[in-house]
């Protein structure tokens, strides 16, 4: 391996070293130097920034911001993101969660970027130096992006509003057969009044179910008047294919874990 | 390659190197500065063998560039006897007979060393979660979930 790691102080002067062919940016390393060491060669230098702000977590107002460096570990001990620990929880062993990073995980191809199908259903906003964008279209555009992800922004669910499921085979932290995060806004008489369900797995990166979720609006969550939105669950997905489970298997059963995600 | 130097805390010692740039920490501890007990296994973050603890937390040296680690707090299964004497851990995993090959042995203990230094009195579940990014291919786990769960209690009755 030969690799060479460029430290700067802020984003932005490390966005100009970023455009160079070979460049990629350094988070917790687990994917990136995973790379390097099983010889991909299209990775020779590495930049990554210093600055601090990086990984803070600032809760305030019932909006979260989430430095691109913060780990997985700090998001499921902070007292403030209990409804998001699950999802924090679900990446890797502890040793993986202490270094993966949120910003990293935005990158993760399928079987993982199980915070970002969580971050997905929040429809949160992700923060460049060029702005902020809708992490919908963030993920569509990622393979293109040279841009250094700084944070994440996102209004912090009630626990009671936010689900978030993980199903793997290897117990206890096998990697994902799918996970599913659902935002659920419901009324007084527990009418879902808005719905986001994001799906992990079910195509090379993180996916809304849309048609669930228009399946959903103005049901309650009863195995009858939920039955639509599973049937729809299975809109538009591409399922992967890996030695976890193959594509076929991961469509059959999704609705299952979807069904049971909402009825729990 | 650009040489960096690289200075850090080892198992209580200072340590200050030259190496090449993008050098991973577990090639540098072992290769360079010679403490052989973190183990390359995978090399791909999976198997835990090369687990160190840096500040205070468990980290993979196999996926850590040790230029990352400059003013760091490192320690490695090496540390962990002190004169002449082994750790709870260390003895336990003998009297449990939890280490056959033990080759994931180093990685293992210092995953429960993590648990057992935030978490005192484990449960069982505690410390198969606290070793779920440790794979070893001979014991079957159970002794050393048991050796963990005996060094806990070890401890415990130290303390009271
Ligand atoms: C053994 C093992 C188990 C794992 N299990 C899981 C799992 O269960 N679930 C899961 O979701 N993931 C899992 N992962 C994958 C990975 O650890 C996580 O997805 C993690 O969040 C990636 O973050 P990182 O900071 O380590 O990324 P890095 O490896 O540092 O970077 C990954 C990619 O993202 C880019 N990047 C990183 N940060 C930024 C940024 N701020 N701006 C721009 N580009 C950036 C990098 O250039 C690189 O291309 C696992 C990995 C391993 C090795
Ligand atoms: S060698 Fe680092 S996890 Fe296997
Ligand atoms: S004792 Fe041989 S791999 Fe664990």
């Amino acid at each position: 391996m030969s690799l060479a790691l460029q430290t700067f102080p802020t984003v932005k002067d490390a966005n100009t070293a970023l455009q160079a062919s070979g460049t990629r940016y350094l988070g917790g390393g687990t994917l990136v130097v995973r790379a390097a060491n099983e010889g991909d060669v299209s990775v020779s230098d590495l930049v990554r920034v210093a600055d601090p702000d990086l990984a803070r977590i600032a809760v305030s107002g019932g909006k979260v911001k989430l430095g691109a460096s913060v780990t997985m570990a700090a998001i499921a001990r902070h007292p403030e993101l209990a409804a998001l620990a699950p999802a924090a929880r679900a990446v890797g062993g502890p040793a993986i969660r202490n270094m993966a990073t949120v910003g990293g995980n935005l990158f993760a191809p399928a079987p993982y970027g199980d915070f970002a199908v969580a971050l997905l259903a929040l429809d949160a906003a992700v923060v460049t130096a060029d702005g902020e964008m809708p992490i919908e279209t963030f993920l569509a555009g990622r393979d293109r992006s040279r841009a250094i992800v700084a944070a994440v922004e996102f209004s912090l669910p009630r626990a009671e509003s936010f689900r978030f499921l993980k199903v793997s085979r290897v117990k206890p932290k096998g990697i994902s057969v799918l996970s599913i995060a659902a935002l659920l806004q419901r009324s007084a008489d527990g009418t879902v009044a808005s719905a986001s369900i994001a799906l992990g797995c079910m195509a090379d990166r993180p996916m809304r179910a849309k048609a669930a979720e228009n399946a959903l609006l103005g049901c309650k969550l009863t195995p009858e008047e939920i039955a639509p939105a599973l049937a729809a669950a299975g809109e538009g997905i591409t399922p992967i294919t890996d030695p976890i489970a193959s594509a076929w298997y991961r469509a059959e059963v999704l609705p299952v874990h979807l069904g049971r995600l909402l009825l729990s | 390659m650009a040489k960096v130097p690289v200075q850090f805390t080892l198992n209580g010692s200072e340590k200050a190197e030259f190496i090449e740039s993008g050098t991973t920490l577990l090639h540098a501890l072992r290769d360079k500065i010679g403490d052989t007990s973190p183990k390359g296994g995978c090399h791909q973050g999976t198997c835990g063998a090369c687990s160190v603890i840096i500040d205070g937390e468990l980290r993979l040296s196999c996926l850590m560039l040790a230029e990352t680690c400059s003013g760091a707090d490192i320690q490695t299964a090496a540390g962990l006897a002190e004169g002449g004497m082994l750790h709870p851990l260390q003895r336990a995993f003998l009297d449990a007979f939890a280490t056959q090959c033990g080759f994931c042995t180093p990685g293992m203990i210092i995953a429960a060393k993590v648990l057992l230094d935030h978490t005192p009195n484990p449960s069982r579940e505690d410390v198969v979660e606290a070793l779920s990014g440790n794979i070893c291919r001979c014991t079957g786990y159970e002794p050393i979930i048991q050796a963990v769960l005996a060094a806990a209690r070890a401890n415990s009755q130290n303390a009271a």
